[in-house]
């Protein structure tokens, strides 16, 4: 396992860089792309299969880490709730100039609401700042497994991969 | 003395998984699991499983355990709850406690597929209620829906300590820190992002010195270990907590097995005493049948698959299943089963079954 999560149990933004997962900042600011975090090699590969753009591959062997095809992915976000990891986000910084979303995977009770102010977290679950709710998605397809579009600055969309809520 | 062709031990995956592959082939079969529910552990995984389509990756164990039952007793396979068996004697006879009596019962063929059991590791204070092991932890909140405490520390980062950890925030915990004696997480790294970013910290190098509490936990003392587990004084971190939760591996339950003069072997990476096997889950006993954890630990999903062989295995053995069916399908299971032990958390186990597989010929 890489060093940074084997010790700290969470990806560093260079391991990230490393992994086979992460759209480029021009993809990004083209609008929704997924971001997968998965950077070791674990039997797996739902995303892979989930994928109606063909966008991710993982192969015959399905310990090999998740591939990204930046520019065939169309951010639908069919891959997100589908992770058994939860490590796969749909970030679109084409949001406008100075903001961008992040949807990400949400198992908790109760859920947030539209519109509302929650506190986003970054992959250490330090504090980032105030972040708004933009969608909260919950279909049956996605097994309890809601999907959260918060609205933050752009610079936390790289970073911001949790929220608590205030209330 | 009840007569069956096949009797398996344990209502788990790799048993119901057994009992439905040989039923399936026109094979009697009977379940005995001591517990009052079946599924095993199945039914307290609420998280997704990893793995591909044909594993069932994705959907939630508790849900996997729930279709294994169905198709187990539309194919007419009795599960029989609350019965304990005692003992494996010769020519496949066994004691069982049913109804409070203890009866005889034969299978031409016997399934094993009993589990394991959490280990513990003992320190000051850990006789005090409030310590748990994780299983009970789960079966608190995924079964009964009640929270084990308020503010608890996670002992162990295996794959059991990051998941219960999810579960337990789920459940409206509060955990203080994830520690482990081993100085890496021990679990997946995508199940250990899953609750750093929930803001838990991880301590790796470090084991509990003491649990304190009158009565109850109320506060634990952890202390980082060297490089030769020893603790290292002036390092020791204290936390209030009332739930100490332990995840520090499991055991296979064997004693069935050694008791009933199946050939052992010691390997570390399985969990300690297994049983010998072959690529058919047969022991040094040709009656006899192994799978799942109790012939190494490993996952839910290798469970199945195992005992899917097994129960083909017994199929054929018993004349219902022709050669050239069962190779074919077993090549596939095979497979399957490669997919899932690779990679660095896979590949040792792989090896120590292929070791196992090699050792049960002499």
């Amino acid at each position: 396992m890489a060093d940074h999560l084997s010790k700290k149990g969470y990806i560093s933004d260079e391991e990230l860089k490393l992994g086979s997962g992460v759209p480029s900042e021009q993809r990004r600011r083209r609008g929704p792309v997924a971001v997968i975090e998965c950077i070791e090699a674990i039997p797996c590969n739902p995303c892979e299969s989930s994928c109606k753009a063909r966008a991710i591959f993982v192969g015959a062997d399905i310990t090999h880490p998740p591939e990204l095809f930046e520019d065939k992915c169309i951010g639908c976000l069919s891959c997100v709730p589908i992770c058994p990891g939860q490590a796969i986000f749909v970030v679109d910084e084409s949001y406008s100039d100075q903001r961008a979303s992040v949807t990400m995977p949400y198992e908790f009770s109760p859920l947030p609401e539209k519109n509302e102010v929650v506190t986003a977290l970054d992959r250490s679950g330090q504090v980032l700042g105030d972040a708004t709710v933009k969608a909260v998605r919950k279909t049956k397809k996605m097994d309890r497994t809601a999907l959260v579009t918060i609205e933050a600055p752009r610079e936390w969309s790289m970073k911001a991969r949790a929220f608590r809520l205030k209330r | 003395m009840q007569r069956r062709e096949v009797v398996v031990i344990g209502a788990g995956p790799a048993g119901l998984s057994a009992a439905i592959e040989a039923a399936g082939n026109g094979v009697d079969v009977v379940v005995f699991d001591e517990n009052d529910r079946p599924g095993g552990q199945l039914f307290k995984q609420i998280h997704k499983f990893f793995g591909s389509k044909e594993h069932r990756a994705m959907e939630r164990g508790f849900n996997i355990g729930k279709d294994l039952l169905e198709e187990a007793k539309s194919l007419g396979v009795s599960v029989v709850l609350n019965a304990v068996v005692l003992g494996i004697y010769e020519n496949g006879v066994m004691n069982v406690v049913l109804n409070d009596r203890i009866e005889e019962v034969k299978g031409e063929r016997i399934l094993v597929a009993t589990g394991a059991s959490e280990n513990m590791v003992p320190f000051p204070g850990w006789t005090l209620p409030g310590v748990i092991g994780a299983g009970a932890a789960q079966t608190m909140t995924n079964i009964h829906g009640v929270r084990p405490g308020s503010r608890l520390l996670m002992v162990g980062s295996g794959n059991v300590g990051v998941v219960v950890s999810y579960q337990m925030v789920q459940a409206g915990c509060e955990v203080v820190a994830v520690i482990d004696a081993a100085p890496k997480v021990g679990g997946y790294g995508v199940h250990a992002a899953k609750i750093a970013r929930q803001g838990i910290p991880f301590f790796l190098s470090h084991t509990v010195k003491e649990a304190h509490g009158a009565g109850r936990v109320e506060g634990a003392t952890i202390i980082q270990v060297d490089d030769k587990w020893k603790p290292v004084p002036g390092t020791e971190k204290h936390f209030e907590v009332d739930t100490i939760c332990v995840a520090v591996g499991l055991t296979p339950m064997t004693k069935l097995l050694g008791m009933s003069g199946c050939k052992m072997t010691y390997i570390p990476v399985l969990g300690g005493a297994v049983p010998v096997h072959d690529r058919d889950q047969r022991t040094s006993i040709p009656t006899t049948y192994v799978a799942g954890d109790v012939s190494g630990i490993e996952e839910a999903s290798t469970a199945i698959l195992e005992g899917r062989i097994a129960g083909l295995a017994i199929a054929r053995s018993l004349g219902y299943l022709e050669d050239g069916a069962f190779l074919s399908r077993r090549e596939e299971l095979l497979n399957s089963m490669a997919g899932l032990r690779d990679g660095p958390h896979g590949i040792a186990r792989r090896e120590a079954k292929e070791l196992i597989n090699a050792a049960v010929q002499g």
